[in-house]
C-alpha cells in the first residue's frame, strides 16, 4: 500500500536535487516522442544531446546561447521570488535591443573606446523602462502583470519590425528588412578567433555575482525573498512594496535588456526581425530549473541551452523539426513541477499487515 | 470606398467572425477560472485545436470529424494541464506557461507537413438569406455554425452559472473550496471537469481559426488571442455576458485596423497591428483601477492550490 504524507519542512538535498530528475524525465519523454515520429530514440538522443558540444565550436555556442538565457533568468528570479509575474522579457529583450540598436546606428560610421559601453547601457535603460510599464501599472492601477508585459512583448516585436523595414533599414540594403551594420566599435569583442563566443558572457557571469550578492547579503535581497514567502509578513514588517516591485521588475528588465544588447552586438552585428529565438520565454524555463537561485541559473541556462542546440543538429542531421527543442523545453517544465510533488509530500511504501496491526 | 448601410452590414458581419474565437476560448476560461483555477495555458490550448482540427480535416476530409478532435485534443492537453496542478498541486501560473510553451512547439512539430495545404470550404448557414436580406443579412446569416454556437455561449454560460445546481457547485468550489468540501464536494473532481471543458472549448476556438476563419494551417496562427481572451474574462470581471461585449470591442478593433490597413491609411502597418494588444492594456487598466469591484468579482481562491488532508 502507498501512503502519502505531508511533509513539515522541504529538506534542501531534495530540492536542488529534483531539477536532475526533471532532466533524467525530459530525456526518456524525449527518446518517446522521437520514437513515436519514427526515429531510433537512442540515436536522435544522441545527435540532440551529445553531437552539438563534442567539439569546441560547439562549447562555444553552447555559452553563446546560454548567455542571455542566464542574464535573463537571473533578473526573473528577482521578480518570480518576490511573486511578480513578469513574463515579458521577451518584449524588454527586444526593447532594449531597439535602444541599444539605435545608439549603435548613430555611431555606425565611427570608432571608440566609448561606443559599446554606450550601447550596453543604452540597452540596458531600455529594458529597464520598458519592464516599468507593467510595474507601474500593477502598482498604481493594480492591472495584471501577467497580461500586461505579454501584450507589449507583441508591441515590442511590431516596433522592432516597423524600424527595421521603415526609418532604420539600411539605405544601401535593397529593401531588406534589416538595419546598416553596427562598427566594430559597437561589437563585442570576441574571446576566440574563429569562434562565436564574445565579452557578453561577462556580463552574465557579473549578473549572477551581484544577484548572490544582492539576494543573500543585502536588506533589499531580505525584503524580496519575505515578500515572496508571504505579502502580509512582508506588510508587517512595514516594507514598501510598491518600491519593491518597481525595483525589481527594473532589475529584471535591466538584464533582459543587456541579454537583447549582447545579441544584437555580438553574434547578429546589426538589427533584423529575428533578434531572438524567444529567448526572453525560455528564460522563465531556466530560472525554474535553476531554483531561482544564481548558481543554479548558471547549471539550468546551460541545459537549456543544448536543447536549443540539440533541436538545430537534430534538424540538420535527422530531418526532425527544429521545433522538438520547444516541445522539450515545455516538457522540462512540466517535469520540474511534477516533481516538486516530491518536495512536499513524503511517499511512503507501507507493509499491509503492521499497517492493520496499528488499527 | 462608400460607408452604406449594406456595407456597416458587412463590417458588422465580419467584427463577429473576428471575436468568434475570442468568445469560445474566453468562455472556457471562465469556467475554469470560475471554478478558482487560473489556466494560462489557453494559448497553447488553441493552438493545439488549430492544427488538429486542420489535421483531421486534410486526413479523414470530415469537417465534424475536424471538429470534435479539435476540441478533444484540447480536452487531452488540458488534461496535463488539471493533472499537475490539481493531482500534483504544482503552480497554476507556471503550469500553465509551460503548457502554453510545450503547446506551441508541439503544434509547429505536428503541422510541418501541413503548411501551404489549402483549406476545405466550410458550410455556411442560411447563405440566401445574407444576399437578399440588405443591413440584417450578413448580419445575421451566411455564418458557419460554430459562430452560432459562440454566440449563444456566453448566453449559456451565464444561465448554468446563475440557473443551475452545478453551476452552483462551480461558483462554490472557486469561491470556498473549503466549504464546498465540506458540504461533501469533490472540489478537485469539479476543477478536473472545469479544467477539461475550458481545454476543449479553447480547442474549439483554435480550429476555427484554421478550419473557417482563414482555412489554413500557419505556425502560431493564434497570435495571442489566447492571451487576449485571458485578458478578456478579467474585463469581463468574470461575467459571461460582458465576455461577449468586449470580444465584440476587440473583434472590432482587429477588423477596423485590417480595413485602415487596406485603405492606404496613414499610420505605418506595424502601428495599426499593434492596436489590439495597446487596447488590452488600456482597457486593463480602466477595468482594473477599482480594486474593490476587481476583489468582488474574482473568484475567491483563483489560482490558489487546494489540498484536502485525507
Amino acid at each position: 500500500m502507498i501512503k502519502i504524507e505531508k511533509r513539515n519542512d522541504v529538506p534542501m538535498a531534495l530540492y536542488f536535487f529534483t531539477p536532475f530528475i526533471a532532466i533524467i524525465l525530459t530525456i526518456l519523454g524525449g527518446g518517446i516522442i522521437f520514437y513515436i515520429l519514427g526515429f531510433n530514440p537512442i540515436e536522435a538522443l544522441k545527435f540532440y544531446f551529445i553531437t552539438p558540444i563534442s567539439n569546441l565550436y560547439g562549447f562555444s555556442e553552447l555559452l553563446l546561447k546560454a548567455t542571455p538565457l542566464c542574464l535573463i533568468a537571473i533578473g526573473l528570479s528577482f521578480c518570480f521570488k518576490s511573486n511578480n509575474w513578469n513574463i515579458g522579457a521577451e518584449g524588454q529583450l527586444t526593447f532594449g535591443a531597439i535602444v541599444g540598436g539605435g545608439v549603435a546606428l548613430l555611431f555606425y560610421n565611427q570608432e571608440g573606446f566609448y561606443i559599446l559601453p554606450l550601447v550596453i547601457i543604452a540597452g540596458a535603460i531600455g529594458g529597464m523602462i520598458f519592464a516599468l510599464i507593467p510595474a507601474i501599472l500593477k502598482t498604481y492601477f493594480n492591472t495584471n502583470e501577467i497580461l500586461v508585459s505579454l501584450m507589449l512583448v507583441y508591441v515590442s516585436k511590431l516596433l522592432l519590425d516597423y524600424l527595421v523595414v521603415g526609418p532604420w533599414s539600411n539605405p544601401e540594403g535593397f529593401n531588406f528588412p534589416e538595419t546598416r551594420q553596427f562598427s566594430d566599435s559597437s561589437r563585442m569583442p570576441l574571446l576566440f578567433e574563429g569562434l562565436r563566443i564574445h565579452a557578453g558572457i561577462f556580463l552574465a557571469l557579473a549578473a549572477v555575482m551581484l544577484s548572490w550578492f544582492v539576494l543573500y547579503k543585502t536588506y533589499l535581497g531580505f525584503q524580496i525573498k519575505v515578500s515572496g514567502l508571504s505579502l502580509k509578513t512582508a506588510k508587517y514588517a512595514g516594507f514598501k512594496g510598491k518600491t519593491m516591485i518597481l525595483v525589481v521588475f527594473m532589475i529584471s528588465g535591466a538584464c533582459a535588456g543587456l541579454a537583447g544588447v549582447g545579441e544584437i552586438t555580438g553574434p547578429i552585428g546589426q538589427l533584423h526581425r529575428m533578434i531572438s529565438p524567444d529567448y526572453g520565454f525560455t528564460a522563465i524555463i531556466v530560472a525554474f530549473l535553476g531554483r531561482l537561485n544564481p548558481f543554479g541559473i548558471i547549471f539550468a541556462s546551460l541545459v537549456v541551452a543544448l536543447t536549443y542546440l540539440g533541436a538545430e543538429t537534430a534538424q540538420i542531421f535527422l530531418q526532425i523539426p527544429k521545433y522538438t527543442g520547444q516541445v522539450f523545453q515545455g516538457m522540462i517544465l512540466f517535469f520540474l513541477l511534477a516533481s516538486d510533488y516530491l518536495l512536499f509530500f513524503k511517499v511512503k511504501i507501507l507493509n499491509l499487515k503492521k499497517n492493520e496491526l496499528r488499527h | 470606398m462608400s460607408l452604406d448601410i449594406s456595407f456597416i452590414g458587412i463590417l458588422i458581419g465580419s467584427i463577429m467572425a473576428s471575436s468568434v474565437p475570442l468568445i469560445l476560448a474566453a468562455s472556457g476560461e471562465l469556467i475554469t477560472e470560475r471554478s478558482g483555477v487560473l489556466n494560462l495555458g489557453v494559448e497553447g490550448m488553441m493552438i493545439i485545436g488549430a492544427i488538429s482540427g486542420f489535421a483531421l480535416m486534410v486526413i479523414t476530409d470530415n469537417l465534424f470529424i475536424a471538429i470534435v478532435g479539435s476540441m478533444l485534443s484540447g480536452v487531452i492537453i488540458s488534461l496535463i494541464f488539471g493533472f499537475l496542478t490539481q493531482s500534483l498541486l504544482t503552480n497554476h501560473v507556471a503550469t500553465g506557461l509551460a503548457l502554453t510553451i510545450f503547446g506551441i512547439g508541439l503544434s509547429a512539430m505536428l503541422g510541418k507537413n501541413f503548411v501551404g495545404i489549402p483549406g476545405k470550404e466550410f458550410p455556411i448557414l442560411f447563405s440566401s438569406l445574407k444576399e437578399s436580406i440588405p443591413f440584417f443579412g450578413p448580419i445575421l446569416f451566411g455564418h458557419s455554425i460554430v459562430l452560432y454556437f459562440a454566440f449563444a455561449l456566453p448566453f449559456l454560460t451565464n444561465y448554468f452559472l446563475k440557473k443551475t445546481k452545478l453551476g452552483l457547485i462551480v461558483r462554490a468550489v472557486g469561491d470556498s473550496p473549503v466549504s464546498a468540501s465540506n458540504q461533501g464536494i469533490n472540489v478537485i473532481l469539479v476543477r478536473y471537469c472545469c479544467i477539461l471543458y475550458g481545454g476543449a472549448m479553447c480547442g474549439l476556438a483554435g480550429a476555427y481559426l484554421s478550419l473557417i476563419y482563414t482555412p489554413q494551417w500557419i505556425e502560431n496562427m493564434t497570435a495571442g488571442r489566447g492571451w487576449i481572451a485571458l485578458a478578456l474574462v478579467v474585463f469581463a470581471t468574470w461575467s459571461p455576458i460582458k465576455v461577449l461585449i468586449g470580444a465584440l470591442i476587440f473583434g472590432g478593433i482587429t477588423i477596423l485596423q485590417l480595413h485602415m490597413q487596406a485603405i492606404g491609411f496613414r499610420i505605418p502597418v506595424q502601428f495599426l497591428s499593434a492596436l489590439p494588444y495597446l487596447m488590452t492594456i488600456i482597457v486593463l487598466v480602466v477595468i482594473s483601477r477599482d480594486s474593490r469591484k476587481i476583489k468582488l468579482n474574482t473568484p475567491t481562491s483563483l489560482g490558489r492550490i487546494f489540498y484536502k488532508e485525507k
